[in-house]
C-alpha cells in the first residue's frame, strides 16, 4: 500500500515528464519494432554469406569487398546519382507549372485536377503508359519522330538511354507532385509584400527571386525532400518498364537489392544487404541534413 | 461429383491397390500448394485434388494455388513455415536450394520398391546426390516453330544441318522477312537460343560440364559456340529490338508473317493457334545439326515434390504415385489438359501434330541427353548473370569478349 502511495506521488511529482513520454511510447516502440531493428539486422545480415535457406557463414567484409569489383553495383550507383540529379528538375518544372495555373480564368481547377492527375494514377500505371509511348515500332513517340523525318529510337532498348527514359516517365507523376506543394505554398503568400514589392519597382523574374520565392521555402524544402526520398526508392518505374534492362544498364540500387536477395534467381541476402546499407548510408545523409534544417527552423521559430 | 478423371482414378485404385494396400486407409488432411496458375493447369490441379479426396474418402485434400511466378520466391516460405504435404517445382539443379536445406523429402524407396512403374527414363532429372527427390508430371519439348505457308511460298524445306538451316535464312531475308521471332526481355529466350547453339557446336556432354562449372567460358568450344550463333545474327536473322519485348510480344511477327521462326518451347502452340494460325500455317522442326554429335534436346519438366515437413507424408507420397499413373498421366497431358508429353512411359500420347513430333524427336533422335533448360540446368546465379550476357551479345556481339570474361569471373565465384 505504501508503495502504491509513493508510486502515485512519484507520478504526481514527474507528471510533466512521464505523460508526454508514455503518449511517445507506443509510437517509439513501433519505430524500434519495425525500423531500427531491421536496419540493425541488415547490417549484421550483411556480414554472412547467407541463401536465405540454410547455415549463415560469417564472412566478415566480404559482400562490400565484392560490391567494390561488381560492375552491376557500379551501374546501379551511378544510375543512382542520374535519378538524383535529374529527378531534381521536377522542382522548378513544378513551381513553373504553378505559377502558371496561379491565376483565375474560367474552369482553372479543371485545369489543375488535369494538372495532377498523374500523380493520381498508379505508378505502374504511368509505367505502362510510357513503355507503349516508346514502343520501337508503334509507339508514338516513334509516329511522331518518322512524321518529323527523323531516324527512330529504341529507348527502352539501348542501354545508353533507357535509364533517361524512365526518368522522364517518372518526372510526370513527380512534377505534379511539386506544382500541388507549391499551388498551396503560393496560396499562403502574402499580397501585401508584393504590394510593397511592386511600389519599389520590382517585377518578372526579380519580383519572383526576391519577393515569392523566400515566401515558397517551406514548400521548396517540402518539394526538394519527397523527390529525393522519390529519386532514391525509384523501383516500380524500372520493374515494369524494363526489368532492370537491356542487360542490367538500368538498375538501381533498390532494384539490384531486391534481384540478389528476393527474386527468381537470388537469395544472395548477405550480399543484398550490403547494397540496402549502401543504400541506407546513401539516405542517411540527406535524411540527415533534413533532420538538422528542421532542428535549426524550430530553434530560429523559438528564439 | 462426377469428374473427367473419375474412371481413371478408379482402375487406378485397383492396380495399385495390389501394390500398396495402405492407400485404402488414407485419412487426415492432406495440403497441396500449387503454381499451375493458368487456365488449363488450374483445371487440372483442381480436378486432380478432388479425384484423389474422392477415392479416399476419410482424407481431406486442400489445394492452394499460387501464381506460378510469385511461387518461384514464395515456395521458400512455404516449405520452412507450416509446410504443405505437395508442393509444385521444376526438376534438375533448380531443385538443388532445397535439396541442400534438407526441404525436399528424399523418396527414393518409391522408385527402387517399384511404386512409380514407367518412369525410369526421366529418373535422373529428380536425381541430386543418386537419390530421387520427387516425380514429374509433364514436359514439354523445345524446338523450331516455323510458318509451314511461307516456307512453301518460298519453296523451303525444314533444315537437317546449319548450313541449310542459313541457306533458308538468307532466302527468308531476301523476301523482306526476319528469320527468327524472339523477344529477350526477362532474358531466358536468349538462354534458349545458347542452349541449343553450344548443344549442337560442342555436344551435350559438353553442354553439362559449362552447367555444373567444370568447363571454362573463355574455352575455345564456347568461342566456337558464339561465332557460329554470330553468323545469323550478323544475317540480320533476328527481329530487331528484340530487347523491349517478352516472349508474348514477339509472337505477332510469326502471326503476322513478318518473322519465319520461333525457337520456343511447345507452350507457344496454344498461343499462335487463339491468334488465328492453323496447324496447315505452322508446323515444326528438330534445331539442325552443326557439329557432330548426337543431339541433345531441351525438354524442361515440371514436378511435384513431398515436403520434409510434411504433416502427412503417407499421402503425400499416394499422391506423386496417382499423378504420375499410366491413366492420369495420358489424362492430364491429353489434348483437353495441359497437351504436353506425358512422363510415364506407358502412357499415350495426345493425338496432335506438335505433342506427337516432340515425343518422336526426344524418343528417337535426343540420343545425346536431355537437358532442363539453361536457368535450371545452371546454378540460379550463373543463369542470371549468364542470361543478361547473352541478352547483350545478341544485341552487341562486338562485346563478346568482355561478355566471356565476366561469365568466367562470376564461374570461378560461383562454384566452389
Amino acid at each position: 500500500m505504501s508503495a502504491a502511495t509513493t508510486q502515485r506521488s512519484w507520478y504526481q511529482r514527474n507528471k510533466m515528464t512521464v505523460t508526454p513520454l508514455l503518449f511517445l511510447l507506443p509510437g517509439v516502440l513501433f519505430f524500434v519494432i519495425y525500423v531500427i531493428s531491421p536496419i540493425i539486422q541488415s547490417f549484421n545480415i550483411s556480414l554472412y554469406d547467407w541463401d536465405g535457406l540454410g547455415e549463415a557463414t560469417y564472412i566478415g567484409l566480404g559482400n562490400y569487398e565484392e560490391l567494390l569489383t561488381d560492375r552491376a553495383f557500379e551501374i546501379s550507383l551511378w544510375n543512382n546519382v542520374k535519378w538524383l540529379a535529374l529527378y531534381l528538375l521536377a522542382v522548378p518544372a513544378g513551381l513553373f507549372i504553378a505559377l502558371f495555373l496561379n491565376q483565375t480564368v474560367v474552369g482553372i481547377r479543371l485545369y489543375k485536377s488535369l494538372f495532377f492527375f498523374p500523380f493520381v494514377i498508379s505508378q505502374v500505371v504511368v509505367g505502362l503508359v510510357f513503355s507503349w509511348f516508346y514502343l520501337p515500332r508503334e509507339g508514338l513517340l516513334n509516329a511522331l519522330l518518322t512524321f518529323l523525318g527523323l531516324d527512330t529510337v529504341n529507348i527502352l532498348g539501348d542501354p545508353t538511354l533507357a535509364t533517361y527514359g524512365i526518368i522522364a516517365a517518372g518526372l510526370w507523376p513527380q512534377t505534379a507532385y511539386c506544382m500541388i506543394l507549391y499551388l498551396t505554398g503560393l496560396n499562403a503568400v502574402d499580397p501585401e509584400q508584393i504590394e510593397a514589392g511592386r511600389l519599389d519597382g520590382a517585377k518578372g523574374v526579380r519580383m519572383l527571386w526576391h519577393v515569392i520565392l523566400p515566401q515558397l521555402k517551406p514548400a521548396t524544402f517540402i518539394a526538394f525532400v519527397v523527390t529525393i526520398i522519390g529519386a532514391l526508392r525509384s523501383f516500380d518505374l524500372i520493374s515494369i518498364m524494363t526489368n532492370g534492362g537491356p542487360f542490367g544498364s538500368t538498375r538501381v540500387l533498390s532494384f539490384y537489392m531486391f534481384e540478389k536477395a528476393l527474386s527468381e534467381y537470388g537469395f544472395r541476402m548477405g550480399y543484398g544487404s550490403a547494397i540496402a546499407v549502401v543504400l541506407f548510408l546513401i539516405m542517411l545523409v540527406f535524411i540527415a541534413y533534413f533532420l538538422w534544417s528542421m532542428y535549426r527552423d524550430e530553434q530560429e521559430a523559438r528564439r | 461429383m462426377f469428374h473427367k478423371l473419375t474412371k481413371a482414378a478408379a482402375a487406378l485404385a485397383l492396380t495399385t491397390g495390389l501394390v500398396t494396400p495402405a492407400m485404402a486407409e488414407l485419412s487426415g488432411t492432406m495440403r497441396i500448394i500449387s503454381d499451375m496458375s493458368n487456365p488449363a493447369p488450374r483445371a487440372i490441379i483442381e480436378g486432380l485434388a478432388s479425384d484423389f479426396d474422392a477415392m479416399h474418402p476419410d482424407l481431406t485434400v486442400e489445394v492452394e494455388i499460387v501464381d506460378r511466378d510469385a511461387w518461384k520466391s514464395q515456395i521458400r516460405n512455404a516449405l520452412t513455415a507450416n509446410a504443405p504435404d505437395v508442393i509444385n517445382w521444376y526438376a534438375a539443379n533448380r531443385m538443388a536450394p532445397f535439396v541442400g536445406a534438407g526441404l525436399f523429402e528424399d523418396i527414393s524407396d518409391m522408385y527402387e520398391n517399384g511404386d512409380l512403374p514407367g518412369l525410369d527414363s526421366v529418373k535422373g532429372a529428380l536425381t541430386i546426390d543418386g537419390k530421387q527427390w520427387g516425380v514429374p508430371y509433364t514436359y514439354y519439348q523445345w524446338g523450331i516453330y516455323y510458318r509451314e505457308d511461307i516456307f512453301k511460298e518460298l519453296g523451303l524445306s525444314e533444315p537437317t544441318t546449319f548450313d541449310e538451316e542459313m541457306a533458308n535464312c538468307q532466302v527468308i531475308i531476301d523476301s523482306g522477312r526476319k528469320c527468327y521471332s524472339i523477344g529477350s526481355k526477362f532474358l531466358w529466350t536468349a538462354g534458349g537460343w545458347f542452349d541449343y547453339m553450344n548443344m549442337r557446336t560442342n555436344g551435350f556432354d559438353f553442354h553439362m560440364k559449362l552447367a555444373t562449372g567444370e568447363a571454362s567460358w573463355t574455352s575455345d568450344e564456347v568461342r566456337a559456340t558464339f561465332a557460329n550463333w554470330r553468323k545469323l545474327i550478323d544475317m540480320g536473322a533476328f527481329i530487331d529490338d528484340h530487347q523491349t519485348y517478352s516472349w508474348q510480344e514477339a509472337l505477332p511477327f510469326v502471326v503476322k508473317g513478318e518473322a519465319t521462326a520461333y525457337l520456343i518451347g511447345n507452350f507457344a502452340v496454344p498461343h499462335l493457334r487463339e491468334a488465328g494460325l492453323t496447324d496447315d500455317q505452322i508446323d515444326f522442326y528438330q534445331f539442325p545439326k552443326i557439329g557432330d554429335h548426337p543431339m541433345g534436346e531441351d525438354a524442361p519438366t515440371d514436378t511435384f515434390h513431398v515436403a520434409s515437413g510434411a504433416q502427412n507424408k503417407e499421402a503425400a507420397r499416394a499422391f506423386l504415385q496417382y499423378v504420375t499413373s499410366v491413366d492420369v498421366q495420358t489424362a492430364i497431358n491429353g489434348p483437353d489438359g495441359l497437351a504436353q508429353l506425358p512422363v510415364n512411359a506407358n502412357a499415350s500420347v495426345a493425338d496432335d501434330e506438335f505433342i506427337a513430333q516432340g515425343f518422336e524427336m526426344l524418343s528417337k533422335n535426343a540420343t545425346g541427353g536431355i537437358a532442363q533448360f539453361f536457368d535450371r540446368d545452371f546454378p540460379a546465379e550463373m543463369a542470371s548473370v549468364g542470361m543478361e550476357g547473352l541478352q547483350e551479345f545478341m544485341v552487341f556481339p562486338d562485346n563478346l569478349d568482355d561478355i566471356l570474361n565476366r561469365l568466367e569471373a562470376a564461374r570461378t565465384r560461383i562454384y566452389k
